[in-house]
């Protein structure tokens, strides 16, 4: 039987690892931070993908591996699967979950402006950029473990993340080389 | 007189959302290992870990009473058995036993024969003085504070040093009266 734990034990040591490491750490250096929090990310991946992985065939292509992290790798760890998988057949992807469940509890500072605050088009645009600013610190840990999982797969890549509106969140992988 | 808080968080533990233990497992792991490259010294990442236990505590108390429905302990040894019946149960889906109590019932062991934050995990020499699982003492103790205790937790034997079993030593400082915010009235 696969041993189970709460979930709120994996959000609160994410939630603490990004706020200890944005927060306490590296309070005037977000870029340090970041990075040490993408590492962390990199090395969950990199095993995850090794135990996830070991009674399958190796991968033919990196098209089989991407897929793999869509359906398989994203079950795993958040019960759904990527949406959406979209390419431009030159080594870069952009894998699209609607509902990412890392984001789904984070809250943003100020109430949404109603229909009679400023004009649509420009709320938009400042709840865009205030989501992004949000998620973004929380978005280093996911874009390291997918990283480090496509790494153990033999698929060297740059892992970056978009988000447009919270909890949708789009990973854009670059592969290198 | 009140009921009696219940005895087992199998149920509780049955009505979370759950998840594959190995995530956790694993981030803590990659946490714990970059906190030893970024600070170096072993006692200044216990105290990291403590800490950063203390900042989930003080939380994570919340979603414990909302869902376990727990009444209010008669005395620090009820207290006790219920961190190790339900609040580790819930959580991390085992269970500790409490033993070792001192005369006066503030001081107490929880020892735990199974603990998911330690699969896979060894440590090597250059990790000698490390309590791996130190986030827990901060949990506690963070959790407790919320609650008007004031403890002090620390680990006394821990399976990764060659110990037979994880102990952490348990004891109440004191117990601080509830303050109400009267002052909004005024």
């Amino acid at each position: 039987m696969v041993r189970e734990v709460s979930e709120s034990c994996v959000d609160s040591v994410t939630m603490e690892m990004v706020a200890a490491y944005c927060g306490r750490f590296y309070a005037n250096k977000q870029e340090l931070a970041a990075r040490r929090i993408e590492a962390i990310g990199y090395q969950v991946g990199l095993q995850l993908a090794e135990r996830y992985t070991k009674e399958r065939p190796r991968f033919a292509d990196h098209l089989e591996a991407i897929k793999f992290i869509c359906k398989d790798f994203w079950s795993e760890l958040f019960k759904k699967q990527i949406d959406n998988l979209k390419t431009n057949h030159r080594g870069t992807f952009v894998l699209q979950d609607n509902r990412f469940r890392w984001l789904t509890r984070i809250s943003l500072d100020s109430p949404l402006p109603t229909a009679n605050g400023s004009p649509k088009e420009s709320s938009t645009t400042s709840n865009d950029a205030k989501s992004a600013q949000a998620a973004g610190m929380h978005l280093y840990f996911p874009c390291g473990i997918i990283r480090g999982a496509l790494t153990n797969l033999g698929v060297p890549c740059q892992v970056s993340a978009e988000v447009a509106n919270l909890p949708a969140c789009s990973f854009v992988i670059r592969i290198k080389g | 007189m009140a009921p009696l808080a219940p005895r087992s968080g199998d149920a509780v533990f049955a009505n979370v959302e759950r998840v594959n233990a190995e995530l956790v497992t694993l981030t803590y792991g990659a946490i714990v290992r970059q906190l030893l490259t970024d600070f170096e010294e072993v006692e200044e990442v216990n105290k990291q870990l403590d800490q950063m236990g203390y900042n989930i505590g003080i939380r994570l108390i919340d979603e414990f009473l909302a869902k376990s429905n727990i009444t209010r302990c008669v005395d620090f040894k009820e207290t006790a058995e219920v961190i190790a019946k339900v609040g580790f149960k819930m959580f991390l889906g085992v269970t500790a036993s409490v033993g070792n109590w001192d005369a006066d019932g503030t001081e107490c062991s929880l020892i735990l024969e199974d603990n998911p934050l330690v699969d896979f995990v060894e440590l090597p020499e250059t990790c000698q003085g490390l309590y791996y699982c130190n986030v827990l003492c901060g949990v506690i103790r963070g959790a407790l504070e919320m609650v008007s205790m004031k403890t002090e937790v620390r680990w006394v034997r821990d399976m990764l040093c060659g110990d037979d079993a994880y102990e952490l030593k348990l004891k109440l400082l004191e117990q601080v009266p509830e303050e109400y915010p009267y002052k909004d009235d005024e």
